[in-house]
């Protein structure tokens, strides 16, 4: 379980979280929406250490994210994998040794045993074709599957997810969102994605927590939310259903 | 704002960049003395750094040190001392020329590209993915590319240093008709170890520095493609004037 307790952020004088408390269940699909510019992708940074809050708390295994060193986060890290809105894939590197890469650097295995779990990460995002293509020749859904690939090689604990559907087509969007259901089934994980589709959101999610202005105004199941009397969100949901 | 705001902006610019650019170094520096050592990437950036510009700086010395020639046997031509030319072309190139020259061409060739790539890692998030994968990114990107500019500008210097006396022989044998046993007696006479020492031991500060700034101004790049190009501007501008500075306080203080 990770839990946030009053998180406050600004950036040069701009109060970008103002006391954000939201507690995200183990093994879930948790959906953090709202507009654009409201701060759900440095919620998310702070979440795994990548930003530090000006206060407030992360706890996750009974410890508080925002006190420990670069050391400390460094374990942390290998339990929490993260996906980039881009894939941040290393462009030097083929498909196939992004997500050896990782392996490399905490496993001490043999090159076959590393090329194996590659292979088995691919084939779970059904991109086994293209493991000798370098980023450049992917398309971005192929980069995010990719990206998503070389996340779980760590076997994380929790996958945070920055806005995975951006950029795609519809069909494309369900198809990456029924694969990170499909992927925390078999590899039991909890999952926090950031995201501003609804109805992706109502289809896909667990619990979904409403950023605005700064702090969480609503939390629920998508039929809580569905029900919400909540001015904010009423019109969210409204406007995506135009 | 005013004159003095704006000025007094400026110099704080500049201070926290040479706060920054040092403590960039000390860490670079001391995370390479701890596992995971990357023997590996420090022969690929060895390759990169060295290998790849050894051609540049064999045809920059041999010019420079053929119009080094030209130019010292006009001035010695004046108070009829042309006999020392070998001499006097060998201590410029050694203690002066065949450092900071190849230190220059080595900006322009790598330091620029390591700013570029980086910088590029930076807008894509790779730098971050890095971190999320729980490897430390100065120790993983800058510390090989530190090491491996430490160990190869030396060597560079050194063929540096050779090529650019064979342009001056050639010079003063060929086209200025010298004796080529004078002009190689008095290289002897005049140069001796420590001034050659003293040129390699430069080209060590020279190789950390560059890669330092080059290093650290595509590290924090920030603002998109835009910002990778100004970035790298910055980086050869400042390391280039830089290693002027570094050159002549090294040569005062210690050489």
């Amino acid at each position: 379980m990770i839990t946030i307790k009053d998180l406050k952020k600004s950036f040069n004088g701009l109060e970008v979280l103002k006391g954000v408390n939201l507690t995200i269940p183990d093994g879930k699909i948790t959906f953090i929406m709202g507009q654009s510019g409201t701060g759900k992708s440095v919620l998310l940074k702070h979440i795994v250490g990548l930003l530090k809050p000006d206060s407030g708390e992360i706890w996750f295994e009974n410890k508080d994210i925002t006190k420990l060193s670069e050391k400390e986060l460094q374990k942390i890290r290998r339990k929490i994998g993260f996906l980039f809105q881009e894939g941040a894939l290393f462009d030097s590197m083929t498909v196939k040794e992004n997500i050896i890469f990782p392996l490399k650097e905490h496993f001490k295995m043999s090159k076959a045993e590393m090329e194996k779990i590659a292979e088995e990460l691919l084939s779970a995002v059904d991109l086994l074709s293209a493991k000798n293509k370098y980023p450049s020749e992917l398309s971005g859904g192929m980069k995010k599957r990719a990206a998503l690939a070389r996340t779980l090689a760590l076997r994380p604990q929790v996958v945070l997810f920055d806005e995975p559907t951006t950029g795609l087509d519809p069909i494309l969007q369900v198809s990456i969102l029924e694969l990170i259901k499909n992927l925390k089934e078999k590899y039991n994980l909890t999952c926090i994605i950031v995201s501003h589709d609804i109805n992706l959101a109502f289809k896909f999610s667990d619990y979904i927590a409403f950023l605005h202005g700064g702090v969480i105004i609503e939390v629920g199941t998508p039929e809580e939310i569905k029900a919400s009397n909540n001015e904010f969100v009423k019109k969210f949901i409204e406007s995506a259903l135009l | 704002m005013n004159f003095f705001s704006l000025l007094g902006r400026g110099f704080l610019k500049v201070l926290s960049d040479c706060g920054g650019i040092f403590l960039f170094f000390l860490k670079s520096l001391i995370y390479s003395f701890f596992p995971p050592y990357r023997v590996k990437l420090l022969i690929k950036h060895m390759e990169f750094i060295g290998v790849k510009s050894w051609l540049v700086v064999i045809l920059t010395s041999l010019f420079s040190g053929m119009v080094t020639a030209y130019q010292v046997n006009i001035a010695l031509a004046k108070v009829g001392s042309q006999s020392i030319l070998g001499g006097v072309v060998a201590l410029t190139l050694t203690r002066e020329l065949g450092p900071v020259l190849t230190a220059v061409v080595v900006i322009a060739r790598a330091g620029s590209a390591i700013s570029a790539e980086l910088g590029s890692m930076r807008i894509t998030e790779q730098i971050d993915a890095l971190k999320i994968m729980a490897v430390n990114p100065i120790q993983y990107l800058i510390s090989p590319r530190l090491w491996a500019a430490i160990l190869v500008l030396p060597l560079l210097t050194a063929i540096s240093d050779f090529v650019g006396i064979a342009g001056g022989y050639v010079v003063g044998t060929f086209l200025l008709h010298i004796d080529p046993g004078l002009l190689t007696a008095r290289m002897v006479d005049m140069v001796e170890l420590k001034d050659i020492m003293s040129g390699i031991i430069k080209s060590i500060f020279f190789g950390a520095y560059l890669v330092t700034v080059c290093g650290y101004k595509g590290y924090y790049a920030s603002g998109g493609a835009e910002g990778v190009g100004r970035a790298t501007t910055e980086a050869v501008v400042i390391s280039t004037v830089g290693i002027l500075v570094v050159d002549y306080i090294l040569t005062t203080l210690i050489f």
